[in-house]
């Protein structure tokens, strides 16, 4: 994955020469290890900036929403889906993207390499055959499959489903993936369990919405919790308020999730947001066969209706 | 100064002994989680004094994320219908166990908002007063502390009432006010330290501030004139990876915001104090439905023209940071103040 980036640089390089593009919209190096931060370039010299590594987790396609400009937009393969979705929403149209596809090895997850360093990480350096991670003293070389965040270790789509240049051979696909054995768990416990389980889960929330706010399809011009007229949502820590907030929003989720872990990385406070959108996704795989911003040309699984559908109800 | 040595021995006896005196609060370790906390510490609880750093600030001791100002009933048959009662409040003593020379710092930053000589915001206020902040010098600073840089420092003491140093077998404790001297008197720690301990106090402040690696400069931002920094051409680049989650600001020690809802269950209600943020388009809005800080830029800017400079201008008691960091650990996206700092300052 490391080569990429030479690859990345002389595409966007062209597109903004030959005035394809406005801009790229990519990664420039963070000012921390294991963060890279999301930037856009419009000139040769910001191009120069770009990097591509296992520290690009953030959803780019996050910041395609109501865009006016032609773009040049890099993209992993969950990135790839939730620009599908994006356009078949409606929040940009496929006319102004050039879609610069990356396949990807998955990304690491910096709470598990702080983790497995046990002190505080000065530099990380990835290398073919592992990690090497840098602290006061400390040196260590881990291998990057006990890093991955977890919706990449469990990742069966890792080649972006839609692009226009491709900055390297398509990756070999996870076979065998059992994706979910989370959620098979949680199905199993008994009403009272499963109360428990989402009350402990939800008890650091600070209701900062870094969840919402990370995620490419909490686009609302308005959030139902930040309505005030009438305001449906209470403002404080209040448990009803904060599970109406995470249940809603959730729900709000199904069939357009993608799982592209962007909620968990962005949580402050370091809560599996994941455990309530993957029950929704695999619903939606299990009712309906349907895995969201795999095509253009299919409608979501949601807004349509097919004969065979599972529910009486709806016949 | 007078300086009390605490064997590591009586460490927790004296914790105990304080309790009949004090509310406790102090760092400890979030179940299932990696990080620690401050919070009230319950029976039996101690605080964790190797926590390096905690993921929110202890500001919520003073300021917590939500607090009831108010009652009232809405019930028209009762004489108090609609009449605000302030609730019975707990202002005994509390001790702050453990809390970092910068948070200290940052409440005298906090305290410029809710104690001015014209209003005083009496639930900070007096929650403050019944405080006495037990300090923890940080004998080997995180690499994003930068708290020299902005009038603090790992040894400083300002805020505080007491500064532990830990020494390893045991802790030297500085006593820097007569509150801070009653609570040692109440823990029963009472052996003086005898000669030397400042000497050794002041080689590890000068071994701590030398691991300091991070560093900002906000010397020219004074001379910069207010429309020159709004109008300055970084900020579309500055504020492009924002998802304007609030997390900064929630984490942020000295970030004073706040907003005021009334929520009310059948005929009973309360008037709450709830943490705000300036990266939320709701902070803003009109009653019209006009948002003059509508978009994403307006606002990242908004949040570090009040640091950097409108705090300067106003205050003239240099920057609204106490330099801990943890706005830059804890950013989704790693929107870096120093970086920002350093755009400003340029």
């Amino acid at each position: 994955m490391l080569a990429y980036i030479t690859k990345i640089k002389e595409i966007s390089d062209r597109l903004l020469q030959e005035q394809k593009v406005d801009l790229i919209i990519g990664f420039r190096k963070g000012t921390i290890p294991m963060m890279n931060e999301p930037c856009f370039a419009k000139t040769a010299s910001d191009v120069k900036n770009l990097v591509w590594d296992s520290n690009c987790g953030i959803n780019l396609a996050n910041y395609l929403t109501n865009r006016k400009e032609k773009i040049g937009v890099i993209a992993k393969g969950c990135d790839s889906r939730n620009i599908v979705t994006h356009i078949i929403e409606n929040k940009i149209s496929r006319e102004q993207l050039v879609i610069i596809g990356v396949p990807c090895k998955g990304m690491i997850d910096r709470r598990k390499v702080s983790a497995a360093a046990g002190c505080e990480v000065t530099e990380v350096l990835e290398q073919p055959d592992g990690i090497v991670v840098k602290g006061l003293g400390v040196e260590k070389t881990i291998k990057k499959a006990d890093v991955l965040q977890d919706n990449c270790a469990i990742c069966i789509h890792r080649n972006p489903v839609i692009s226009d240049e491709m900055v390297a051979e398509p990756v070999e696909e996870q076979k065998g993936v059992d994706r979910y054995e989370d959620v098979r768990r949680v199905e199993a416990m008994s009403p009272d369990e499963k109360w428990n389980y989402f009350e402990e889960l939800l008890s650091p929330c600070i209701r900062c919405y870094a969840c919402r706010n990370a995620c490419p399809l909490c686009y609302c011009p308005t959030c139902f919790v930040d309505e005030s007229k009438p305001q449906w949502v209470g403002k404080t820590l209040d448990p009803i308020d904060t599970r109406t907030f995470h249940f809603l929003r959730a729900y709000h989720c199904a069939g357009r999730c993608t799982d592209c872990g962007s909620c968990v990385r962005a949580c402050p406070m370091g809560i599996d947001v994941r455990a309530f959108t993957k029950k929704l996704e695999k619903d939606a795989l299990e009712l309906f066969g349907w895995e969201a911003g795999m095509s253009l040309n299919e409608r979501p699984t949601l807004d349509t209706f097919k004969p065979d559908d599972p529910d009486k109800f709806i016949k | 100064m007078k300086v009390i040595k605490i064997d590591k021995k009586h460490w927790a006896g004296g914790i105990e002994k304080s309790r009949s005196a004090y509310r406790l609060f102090g760092p400890v370790m979030v179940e299932n989680k990696n990080f620690s906390d401050f919070k009230e510490l319950a029976a039996g609880e101690m605080p964790d004094m190797t926590a390096t750093d905690t993921r929110t600030s202890p500001k919520s001791i003073c300021f917590p994320p939500e607090e009831v100002m108010m009652e009232f009933s809405t019930d028209e048959t009762r004489d108090d219908c609609n009449l605000m009662k302030v609730p019975a409040k707990d202002y005994s003593p509390r001790a702050v166990i453990g809390i970092r020379p910068y948070d200290a710092a940052a409440y005298l930053i906090v305290k410029k908002n809710f104690d001015t000589p014209e209003y005083r915001d009496p639930y900070w206020c007096d929650a403050y007063a019944a405080c006495t902040f037990i300090g923890l010098a940080v004998n080997e600073p995180g690499r994003l502390d930068f708290s020299t840089s902005t009038n603090s420092g790992p040894f400083d003491e300002i805020g505080l009432d007491v500064l532990l140093v830990d020494m390893g077998g045991h802790y030297f404790a500085k006593v820097i006010t007569e509150k801070g001297a009653a609570y040692l008197k109440a823990a029963g720690w009472e052996e003086s330290a005898g000669d030397g301990a400042e000497q050794q106090i002041e080689a590890l402040k000068v071994k701590a501030e030398s691991m300091i690696q991070t560093t900002i400069s906000f010397d020219r931002i004074k001379e910069k004139s207010i429309m020159e920094l709004h109008g300055a051409d970084f900020w579309d680049d500055a504020a492009f990876a924002c998802i304007n989650c609030g997390t900064c600001t929630y984490v942020c020690p000295t970030c004073w915001c706040f907003d005021i809802q009334d929520e009310t269950r059948g005929k009973s209600g309360v008037r709450i104090k709830a943490w705000d943020s300036c990266m939320y388009p709701l902070f803003t809005i009109h009653t019209t439905g006009h948002n003059p800080r509508e978009t994403k830029v307006q606002r990242v800017r908004q949040r570090f023209m009040h640091k950097l400079k409108y705090y300067m201008d106003k205050y003239e008691d240099g920057i609204m940071c106490v330099g801990c960091g943890r706005c830059v650990r804890s950013c989704p996206v790693n929107i870096d103040i120093r970086r920002v700092c350093q755009a400003m300052n340029g």
